[in-house]
């Protein structure tokens, strides 16, 4: 696969996102697993449906991986992120940085997870055992009240 | 023709995901009134907009032949 960011329906091979970063300039490789989680304030999960407006979604990977480039030197990224019905424990998405050491690297992973929870055209809909919803954003709060969302939500989302 | 994608929740609301308007140069905000009052979506006011697909503004121009999305507040990770 040449892309370094990928929409899929399959189940995610965390290996061939990490091996996207891999070379020889690199000490250090964080990776970032998200996985569906079985319960959330005592609510029980039975499985998720994730859907993506896929090209735009793969840009906005892309996008998010030319912020780390810009903030953090000789940052390599990749990301997958898997759409469809997903089971518990099931990875939704994978992200590996790679970097001459390791303080960046962290740094770097955890960037990319808020930015996808923020600007990635990707949804999420939850089945209990009494129903299912849309999940507006992480905190089920409401969300953006203007076209694009502010500084603010950025920093919070 | 502008189409305009929907997903998740619109999507649902809609009952399809995708509608088309034969408009040419109209904002953002007017085209998001016309799905307000046409096809009465009701969360339409808490979603972004991506014109060939990046975000933009409430004041932003649609014209024939753009590919718009309604892009409910986002859930990925």
């Amino acid at each position: 696969m040449e892309k370094n960011y990928w929409i899929t329906h399959q189940p995610i091979e965390v290996n061939d996102v990490i091996q996207k970063v891999v070379r020889r300039e690199a000490g250090a490789i964080s990776t970032f697993i998200g996985a569906v989680r079985e319960f959330t304030d005592g609510k029980r999960t039975l499985y998720l449906q994730y859907q993506a407006y896929e090209s735009m979604a793969e840009k906005k990977l892309a996008q998010i991986g030319a912020e780390i480039e810009a903030q953090w030197e000789c940052a390599h990224t990749a990301i997958a992120h898997r759409i469809g019905t997903l089971a518990i424990s099931d990875i939704a998405v994978a992200i590996a940085v790679s970097t001459p050491h390791r303080t960046e690297a962290f740094q770097a992973s955890r960037y990319a997870i808020d930015r996808i929870k923020e600007i990635v055209p990707i949804w999420k809909k939850e089945y209990w055992e009494d129903g299912s919803m849309w999940i507006g954003d992480q905190k089920e709060r409401v969300s953006y009240l203007r076209g694009t969302p502010s500084e603010e939500e950025m920093k919070n989302g | 023709m502008v189409n305009v994608l929907l997903f998740a929740e619109l999507q649902e609301a809609a009952g399809r995901d995708q509608l088309t308007f034969d408009v040419d140069g109209i904002t953002v905000k007017q085209l998001k009134d016309q799905c307000l009052s046409t096809y009465h979506l009701e969360n339409i006011d808490y979603a972004m907009v991506a014109i060939n697909e990046e975000y933009a503004e409430e004041d932003a121009l649609i014209y024939k032949g753009d590919t718009v999305a309604l892009i409910p507040p986002v859930s990925g990770g």
